[in-house]
């Protein structure tokens, strides 16, 4: 396959904090290749590194070192225009990444302000209706919606700029599991309306293999297994925290 | 054994004053011994409230009342603030969900155990040393001497989580309430902290109120499982009968779980029925 048609390409991604003897390596050259329209899950311990991969590829952390193409074009860090029509991320609790005094108006309106786009409120009804939000929930401020639908506002706030790929970070686990499955179907069905590609950092095995296709396990800021959701689920993880994870799930 | 360690009949709690009380837990009954109960149901149907009740440990505007609340022949509801506090901790505790909050932040894990670990029993500065590294090594952290010394900020959820699984053991409750003691853990250190839970229950003989969100996690841990929805014990079944639970709820929440045995397109979500909020 050429890099072409590749949505995200990561080679040797590598990260440190610190300088000197107190360096910590956190991430340990991590490759990953992700073709346009798949959804692929990233998986591991707290501190294993995921959170961070998806960091860096934001734009949060921007010392790092590997090559990383989105959509064929190489990507250094910078947090520009151009990277946040390509990439948006959901993060993990919808409470702390809205502003609290911040309509879900004026939540949906700023990326597109500050990209100087038009049409402005008709988009805004546009990313409600995708989410399956109520209109007139615009005029609404955090507080006075619920978690599951908080969420779903988060997911509007990264779709409104039409990117191909969303990184999504524990975009359930701070919700129950009866509306977790609300937004499980929700993503699913938007990433097939649209296309979209998918990084997803889950603790939930099962979370991961129900919406994605292949996956990735980290451990101490390596990936130590990729496989398909399909391999996994016949048993044929071949690490041993895959396999750990596994029947920890599967009971 | 006669009678049960702890006896919640028709517990009761609302907030506000005035003409309308918000309920929050209604007609809560059920009896707990040497074994695992677990409490489940979704944020805000309160099940935390009930493990706070117990201990009295409700904000003041909460109005409690119950037709009988004993543990271990003890009126808790008659109880005085005095009795309460020498219940509380050392034959009643609680491990609270979250850690940030719940830990001192100014200080050290050490001295917060060596605290728990002093209301029990006086002794010397190095003896109370000694006994919080091996609380610490208990709870499986690696580095007792280090973590002894730092402060909650320094340590990661699950690490927080076992800083108060330790306080609790120091004063060897005979019954916990454990409000979603395992939420904040990874898979492998969750299996740990479990592990250490059961032996608690199966060797010291205590009796354990299991409070969590996960049902994976309940029906494999738990003796017993009551789902509330909207203050109200909706089933109460054998953990092991979980799958053949017969209220709708909690057939819903079994349903919407995303599985790893059986992949499918769309996940059933929970649809909800406004009798089941009714006394009926």
């Amino acid at each position: 396959m050429s890099s072409h048609d590749l949505m995200l390409d990561v080679r040797g991604l590598t990260l440190e904090f610190g300088e000197g003897p107190q360096a910590r390596t956190v991430l340990q050259g991590v490759d990953l290749t992700l073709p346009a329209g798949q959804a692929f899950g990233l998986v591991g311990e707290s501190g294993s590194g995921k959170t961070t991969v998806l960091r860096c590829l934001a734009g949060q952390y921007r010392h790092w070192q590997g090559q990383v193409h989105i959509d064929g074009q190489r990507y250094h860090g910078e947090r520009s225009p151009a990277h946040a029509r390509r990439v948006q991320m959901v993060f993990q609790d919808p409470y702390g990444s809205l502003h609290p005094r911040h309509t879900v108006r004026n939540a949906l309106a700023e990326p597109l302000h500050v990209q100087r786009q038009d049409r402005v409120d008709e988009r805004i009804d546009e990313a409600l209706e995708q989410v399956g939000l109520p209109l007139q929930f615009r005029h609404r401020y955090p507080h006075q919606i619920s978690g599951g639908q908080r969420q779903r506002v988060a997911i509007a706030r990264a779709l409104i700029l039409r990117p191909p790929l969303l990184l999504l970070d524990e975009p359930t686990s701070a919700l129950d599991v009866s509306v977790q499955a609300e937004v499980l179907n929700l993503l699913a069905e938007l990433r097939q309306r649209h296309g979209l590609t998918y990084l997803l950092v889950s603790h939930d095995l099962a979370v991961v293999v129900h919406l994605c296709e292949h996956l990735a396990v980290m451990q101490q800021g390596r990936i130590v297994e990729t496989l398909s959701s399909q391999a996994l689920c016949a048993g044929h993880a071949q690490h041993p925290y895959t396999r750990a994870l596994f029947e920890a799930s599967e009971s | 054994m006669t009678s049960p360690l702890l006896e919640v009949k028709n517990l009761n709690v609302a907030y506000g004053t005035g003409a309308a009380p918000v309920p929050v837990v209604r007609g809560v009954s059920f009896t707990l011994g040497r074994e695992k109960l677990a409490v489940v149901g979704e944020s805000g149907s309160g099940k935390t409230t009930v493990g706070r009740a117990l201990l009295r440990l409700l904000p003041r505007q909460a109005r409690v009342s119950a037709e009988r609340l004993h543990f271990d022949g003890i009126d808790l509801l008659a109880a005085n603030e005095r009795e309460m506090t020498a219940l509380r901790g050392r034959r009643l505790s609680m491990i609270m969900q979250d850690p940030k909050y719940s830990l001192n932040p100014v200080m050290s894990v050490g001295a917060q155990i060596g605290e728990a670990v002093r209301r029990v029993e006086a002794l010397s500065k190095t003896e109370c040393q000694a006994r919080v590294e091996a609380l610490l090594e208990r709870v499986r952290i690696r580095e007792p001497l280090r973590v002894a010394s730092q402060y909650p900020h320094e340590l990661s959820g699950g690490m927080g989580q076992r800083v108060m699984i330790a306080m609790m053991l120091a004063q060897k409750p005979q019954l916990l309430i454990a409000d979603e003691p395992t939420s904040a853990l990874d898979v492998s250190v969750r299996r740990e902290v479990l592990g250490l839970l059961d032996e608690l229950v199966n060797e010291a003989g205590l009796a354990l109120l299991f409070i969590s969100h996960d049902l994976n996690l309940v029906r494999a841990f738990s003796d017993r499982v009551l789902v509330m929805y909207a203050g109200r014990v909706v089933e109460s079944l054998a953990a092991a009968d979980l799958p053949q639970a017969t209220h709708p709820y909690t057939q819903g929440l079994l349903g919407s779980l995303p599985s790893l045995r059986q992949r499918r397109a769309v996940l059933p979500v929970l649809q909800r029925d406004p009798a089941w909020n009714s006394d009926a």
